[in-house]
């Protein structure tokens, strides 16, 4: 394969997004509309061409007997800051790359022919197209990086877009503060990170993602046992990368942004917000993941906080009434589950265990299938909101009747993401908690309740939005399906959710290259299908049709159910520590130091300045006369100073 | 006696710090044109002087003073244009009130 | 031994150059001022010719004392009543002016004696040392390029004056 195509992957959607960016305002909002779906169309077909070829061509760089390579397509100095500081841009493909094409430009391309039906009366559409080609193209740099600095800045790039979209409708204050909460965030924890990659390639001298990833004995080697408070090097480097991860993924506690990044146009929610930004943190991890196997510390790390976040968005997902934000905490419990899952895989073969690396596979299959179901789910909630003009679900109800489309396609969604059989979830759930129980019981234990935990919330939604009873309003003002813009996609990502479950995806993805046969495990597989039943019936008795269960139940445990509404109260916390300990107490010092010692400083000199010019200003009369009579005085004086030196 | 350089150099000096003493003391436009002249005409005969008595053989302090006076012309004429049009602005000519465009 | 005519001459005209110049500069009437700096610059030209530059002698008289002082007259009674007289110089001013123009005269009247470049050749040495300058000679320096021909400078003061000319007229007349 040639370097076109990949260069072209990078270089429509960056095209796209300065044409629209500068021509947009010029443009019709069909045109606009039209030339960004026909751009995303040819990016995704020019996209699978890649993937397929590198999966399925046979070629000597794709693939040496039956092992997968990672292959560089092209990689060129970029910025040489000295002779070792360099900083490449390349073009990195191997699995989950690939795999990654695949899914973004999918979603990008829906998401596209979504907006052109939701967006289609909001102000601004051009520039919201643009954006959205802006963050394509940062998320597909993301993904194709072949070294970690490159990944680092197109990183920033998708924060950026994820900003300038999360506060697209700008006029709404709550929408400004989201986006600049979900920037600040996401930027404090990449701090985190940029110190990890110097700490990294401080000891290893390589940004290069196959020179770290082909070696990690020699990497560990190179740190030489360099420690820092009591953990290797390695360790603080890998999780301190891993925090650029927990910020743009949402771990606890670094996940408050992603709730009021529902702000955005329910679109970007689908896109950035679910199925493909918020992965960053997993396919980070899983683009290192031998590292994080050579520091067994790390990936232990990895896996405790998406333990701890899994249950911990679960458990708040069951009380919020916010549609969207539902949706935002299962986002974040279910890319918390890959975390774990990748966490419990190991990189090397391990007594008991009949395939080490079925996390890592797991966790990219559940990726790939969570984006699609996912999406599906978010786009649903946009065709709601869409139809009742509001985001709570205390004012749907009932709505099966007038919008079948969505309930079908909205009940897929639910089905995948729940794991029931044959959709989509239910394969890589299956995968993953089989992972999760190969390495420790307790792990699959309490992965397998946060599942149950899942299926319930769905469900609770599913029940409340399409069941329950019916909002009154609905007979002034009634409800409808959304436009065909808007119906394809839901209905092509309710196939893609019902069918790719079935893909073979072990033969694709593993963490090594070698192709793995998926079968299941009959106890992991009863288990799992048990308890989602279970949590899907609960959710039937408790929501199908208006009863006082529910109710009874959030007055017999009050303070937990406030508590859950309120997320267990971290934003407070993070207010708390902002504004009462570092705005009030650190920065007053800081401020008092800034006015009284460095302002004064410069005060000063003005002052000076500003004295000693009025007080000889008057030399500057403008007075002919007396400059003249100056001018002989200096003459005279010269000219009996050069008589004096004479004699 | 003979008529040395030193005898027209001495009434050129007199003749700048009258010119010296009128400029800065005066405050009527013309008459500070009128100090400024006379300097000029000091210098002049400065330039004439030292041509007769240290180069006798050559012409060019002459013809410098023949360009210094076709300069002081011009510069004459400017001035007292520049001057009438002072006058009518501001009805005089007293330096001390032209001041509109000083600090 | 100069003639004792040129030495009469000499003196009458430094005495009345010293004397107009400080009357040009002290008087309060302005129209006495312009008179007097005629005198000056009459008395200069007179120097020009007893230094043989005859024809520096006629331009003088005939620009200076007769194009310059014309204007200046124009001026003054343009902008002056008959019989007006300027105001009394106050004193620090006078001090001021005194100083330096005293000052000035002590430096330079040290230099003029002290400095070894004066050497005591008289006029009638110098004068008979050289050819007298004639009007074809000075033509020559005029239209000429080579070294000691002024050419390029005669030229330039023609443009000056016009530029001159126009310049007084835009400023001078009624917007």
């Amino acid at each position: 394969m040639g370097i076109t195509l990949p260069i072209l992957i990078l270089a429509i959607p960056i095209t796209m997004f300065l044409i629209l960016g500068i021509g947009g305002v010029k443009m019709t909002r069909k045109q606009a509309g039209i030339l960004g779906i026909i751009a995303n169309g040819t990016l995704a077909v020019i996209a699978y061409t890649v993937a397929f070829t590198y999966f399925f061509s046979g070629d000597a760089n794709f693939i040496i007997d039956g092992v997968r390579q990672q292959y560089q397509v092209f990689d060129v100095t970029w910025l040489a800051f000295t002779q070792d500081l360099v900083v490449n841009i390349g073009f990195l493909l191997d699995p989950i790359s690939a795999l990654m094409l695949v899914v973004i430009t999918t979603i990008s391309f829906m998401v596209h022919l979504y907006s052109w039906g939701y967006m289609e009366h909001e102000p601004g559409f051009q520039r919201y197209y643009a954006f959205l080609a802006l963050f394509t193209f940062s998320m597909l740099g993301l993904v194709v990086a072949t070294n970690i600095f490159q990944m680092y800045i197109f990183w920033e790039l998708v924060g950026v877009s994820s900003y300038l979209l999360i506060g697209f409708f700008y006029k709404l204050p709550s929408a400004v503060s989201a986006s600049k909460k979900a920037f600040i965030v996401t930027r404090f924890a990449d701090l985190g990170f940029l110190i990890g990659i110097l700490v990294l390639s401080y000891y290893s001298d390589t940004f290069n993602f196959m020179e770290l990833t082909s070696n990690p004995e020699g990497v560990l080697s190179s740190f030489g046992g360099a420690t820092f408070m009591g953990a290797s090097a390695l360790t603080w480097a890998m999780v301190l990368i891993f925090t650029g991860g927990m910020g743009k993924s949402a771990m606890m506690p670094l996940h408050i942004w992603l709730p009021d990044a529902m702000e955005g146009p329910t679109p970007v929610s689908a896109l950035i917000h679910a199925a493909t930004m918020v992965v960053a943190g997993v396919y980070l991890v899983a683009r290192l993941f031998p590292l994080y196997c050579v520091v067994d510390a790390s990936l232990t790390f990895v896996c405790v906080v998406g333990a701890i976040t899994a249950f911990y968005a679960a458990v708040v997902a069951c009380t919020q009434i916010d549609i969207k934000r539902v949706l935002a905490f299962s986002t974040i419990s279910q890319i918390a589950f890959m975390m774990v899952s990748l966490g419990c895989a190991y990189d090397k073969p391990v007594e008991g265990v009949h395939y080490s690396g079925l996390g890592y596979m797991a966790g990219m299959f559940h990726l790939f299938t969570h984006a699609m179901f996912k999406a599906l789910l978010f786009l649903g909630a946009g065709a709601l909101i869409h139809a009742v003009h509001s985001n709570n679900y205390t004012e749907m109800g009932g709505l099966r009747k007038y919008m079948p489309i969505t309930h079908v396609t909205f009940l897929i969604g639910c089905l995948a993401i729940a794991g029931i059989f044959p959709f989509a979830g239910f394969f890589s759930k299956d995968e993953m908690l089989a992972a999760m129980f190969q390495r420790h019981w307790f792990w699959g234990a309490w992965m397998a309740m946060v599942a149950g935990l899942t299926s319930f919330y769905m469900f609770r939604l599913y029940f409340m939005v399409f069941w329950w009873e019916e909002n009154p309003k609905y007979k002034e003002h009634k409800p409808h399906d959304a436009p065909w813009q808007m119906s394809v996609p839901l209905i092509f990502l309710a196939i893609v959710s019902t069918v790719c479950g079935f893909v073979p995806f072990g033969e694709f993805v593993t963490w090594d290259g070698v192709p793995y046969h998926i079968h299941f495990e009959i106890p992991v597989v009863v288990t799992s299908l048990t308890v989602a039943v279970l949590a899907i019936l609960l959710a039937m008795v408790m929501y199908r049709k208006k009863n006082g269960i529910p109710a009874r139940l959030k007055n017999a445990m009050p303070g937990l159910w406030t508590a859950a509404h309120h997320r267990f109260y971290w934003d407070e916390m993070y207010m708390f520590v902002t504004h009462k300990i570092i705005f009030g107490i650190i920065c007053k010092g800081i401020a008092w130091f800034d006015r009284h010692v460095i302002d004064a400083t410069m005060d000063m000199f003005a002052k000076v300045t500003q004295k000693t010019s009025y007080a000889i200003k008057g030399m500057q009369s403008g007075e002919i006369q007396t400059y003249v009579y100056w001018y002989f005085a200096g003459a005279v004086l010269l000219g009996a100073i050069t008589w004096l030196c004479l004699i | 006696m003979d008529l040395s350089m030193l005898w027209y150099l001495v009434p050129s000096v007199i003749m700048l710090a009258c010119g010296v003493y009128g400029f800065i003391t005066r405050k009527n436009l013309i008459a500070i044109l009128i100090s400024l002249e006379l300097m000029l005409n000091s210098a002049d005969l400065n330039f004439v002087v030292f041509n007769r008595f240290l180069f006798p053989g050559s012409m060019d302090g002459m013809v410098f003073t023949l360009f210094a006076v076709a300069i002081a012309a011009a510069e004459t004429a400017i001035a007292i244009a520049i001057i009438i049009n002072i006058y009518r602005s501001i009805g005089n000519t007293d330096i001390t009130e032209i001041n509109k465009m000083k600090f | 031994m100069d003639s004792v005519g040129n030495i009469i001459v000499y003196f009458v005209v430094a005495i009345a150059i010293v004397f107009f110049s400080f009357k040009a500069v002290t008087t309060r009437k302005i129209l006495r001022a312009a008179t007097y700096l005629l005198f000056v610059l009459l008395g200069t030209a007179v120097f020009y010719f007893q230094l043989g530059y005859q024809f520096l002698g006629g331009v003088q008289i005939a620009v200076y004392a007769g194009g310059i002082m014309v204007l200046f007259v124009f001026a003054i009674l343009l902008t002056h009543k008959p019989n007006e007289q300027s105001g009394v110089i106050d004193a620090h001013r006078k001090t001021l002016g005194l100083v330096v123009a005293a000052g000035g005269s002590i430096v330079l009247l040290f230099a003029i004696f002290f400095m070894p470049l004066i050497d005591g050749a008289s006029l009638l040495d110098c004068l008979s040392a050289s050819e007298p300058i004639t009007m074809h000679d000075i033509g020559k320096a005029f239209t000429g390029s080579d070294r000691f021909q002024y050419l390029l400078p005669f030229e330039a003061i023609s443009v000056l004056l016009l530029a001159c000319i126009i310049g007084g007229v835009t400023v001078a007349r009624k917007s």
